[in-house]
């Protein structure tokens, strides 16, 4: 069986094309969760200002929205949504400095085309083991649209966070080339 | 006439959606672990694995399987000589399902409009499907379904000459099309019959029988088996990373029709196969 891969973030343009699709990863460092709204936001906030409320610079988004913590935890059960609401921002977020995103499911051409052009990965990350998940995330903050509730964008440090690259730099996509190789029919 | 109270109802839903987002079925692990053994990719393996392991930290972390712990959906089979002391059957549901998200700390999935879309707060209203029958046993099952495989659904009347054939092609081109985003493997709901609501309603229906049971009829039975068979060919496998197992079952449940039509509808299930049945 193939050993997981250990990688720290923030993601260099290196760390980025080391990594090929269908490669098992153990992500540890910061990661931030945003999902379509806050996206939106960021992209409209950078579009009017010119800044961003966080440096994306090599930094690698989650696409998260987490059960309630529990008392005495840090967060509750917080697998992968499906990243394809993302994409109509994702080329922006990558032109702007994003390295990796995490989620589950597959991207459309022009996400993978910003990948190409920009450098950088697409993690997914098995869909609904989020218990499991749970238990690599040590901390969470809030630290960008607090107004957004369970959509604000918040810093996680991760440690050995499993996930599976499913899209690399080089536009090798494992959603397509994994079911082209099992396929019978 | 058996007399239910309405407390009682609202504290075993209340009991269900908790238990039933923190554990998976018997059936449901068995089928992984079996799945898991016979499966061709490696990376495939690797997800079966955390899989398997994420059913154990649920319960050793007392934490939900998914954050998506889904719509609150029941089927009630209500005897008709049961009378619910001290309100409505559908009062205590929808009260057991706040209880539960609020108090069990479940995700609230649930806007208030479709459109407008302000969340309700504590995942109310479920949606309650009920059914009278003779008796004096109530019967209430509980499926929290996720959005991520709910999305996938479909449906379509086909020309009664399409028969079996058409049935097959367009439950797999479902399949197909869904691919990695009902986070397979999956359980497939085909509801085959009736009108245009009832089919839909078959079809949900279908996912929550027990994993492995087949349909009584020996005929749709095996067209279960073939459906499974043909799905399992398409390679999309554990989460589409490809793979053998795209799908661990196919259930079908099926109604008369009228002559002129032939309705199918593809509900598919996620592999948090979750749900939990209360019988007063």
């Amino acid at each position: 069986m193939e050993e997981y891969k250990k990688i720290k973030t923030p993601l260099s343009d290196e760390d980025v094309l080391s990594l090929k699709a269908g490669d098992a990863v153990l992500i540890s460092g910061v990661i931030y969760t945003a999902r379509d709204a806050a996206h939106k936001k960021l992209i409209e906030e950078y579009e009017k200002t010119g800044k961003l409320p966080i440096d994306l610079k090599g930094q690698v988004i989650y696409y998260v929205g987490p059960s309630p913590a529990k008392p005495g935890k840090v967060i509750g059960s917080a697998g992968p949504t499906t990243s394809i609401r993302m994409d109509p921002y994702t080329p922006k977020v990558i032109e702007l400095g994003v390295k990796g995103t995490i989620g589950k499911g597959q991207r459309t051409e022009p996400v993978k085309e910003a990948m190409k052009k920009y450098k950088a990965v697409y993690f997914a990350t098995v869909g609904g083991a989020a218990a499991l998940a749970a238990q690599k995330i040590k901390s969470v903050k809030v630290v960008a649209y607090e107004d957004l509730g369970p959509e604000a964008i918040r810093e996680l440090i991760v440690e050995d966070f499993p996930a599976i690259v499913a899209v690399d730099a080089y536009g090798n996509d494992l959603y397509v080339e994994g079911v082209k190789k099992f396929a019978k029919a | 006439m058996k007399i239910v109270k309405y407390e009682d109802v609202v504290q075993r839903v209340r009991d269900a959606c908790i238990y039933a987002t923190h554990n998976l079925k018997p059936d449901v692990v068995e089928v992984l672990k079996r799945a898991r053994e016979t499966e061709e990719s490696e990376i495939g393996k690797k997800v079966f694995d955390q899989i398997l392991e994420n059913v154990e930290v649920a319960k050793r972390e007392d934490l939900p399987l998914c954050q998506d712990t889904g719509f609150s959906v029941f089927f009630v089979e209500m005897g008709q000589d049961v009378k619910i002391e001290g309100g409505s059957i559908r009062d205590a549901i929808v009260e057991g399902v706040r209880k539960g998200y609020t108090e069990g700390y479940l995700r609230k999935s649930i806007v208030e409009d479709p459109l407008r879309r302000k969340n309700t707060g504590d995942n109310t209203p479920p949606v309650i499907h009920f059914d009278v029958v003779p008796g004096d046993t109530l019967r209430i099952v509980f499926e929290p379904k996720g959005g991520g495989s709910e999305n996938m659904s479909a449906l379509k009347i086909l020309l009664p000459g399409e028969g079996k054939e058409g049935v097959k092609k367009f439950v797999v081109e479902s399949v197909k099309k869904a691919g990695a985003n009902p986070c397979p493997p999956i359980v497939v709901g085909v509801g085959i019959g009736g009108t245009f609501e009832y089919c839909a309603f078959l079809a949900k229906k279908a996912t929550v029988r027990e994993v492995g049971k087949r349909n009584p009829d020996p005929f749709y039975a095996e067209l279960e088996e073939e459906l499974l068979e043909e799905i399992n060919k398409l390679g999309i496998g554990p989460q589409g990373f490809g793979g053998k197992w795209t799908a661990l079952d196919v259930h079908i449940e099926v109604y008369p029709c009228h002559i002129t039509s032939l309705p199918v509808a593809v509900n598919i299930q996620c592999h948090a196969d979750r749900r939990e049945e209360i019988v007063f």
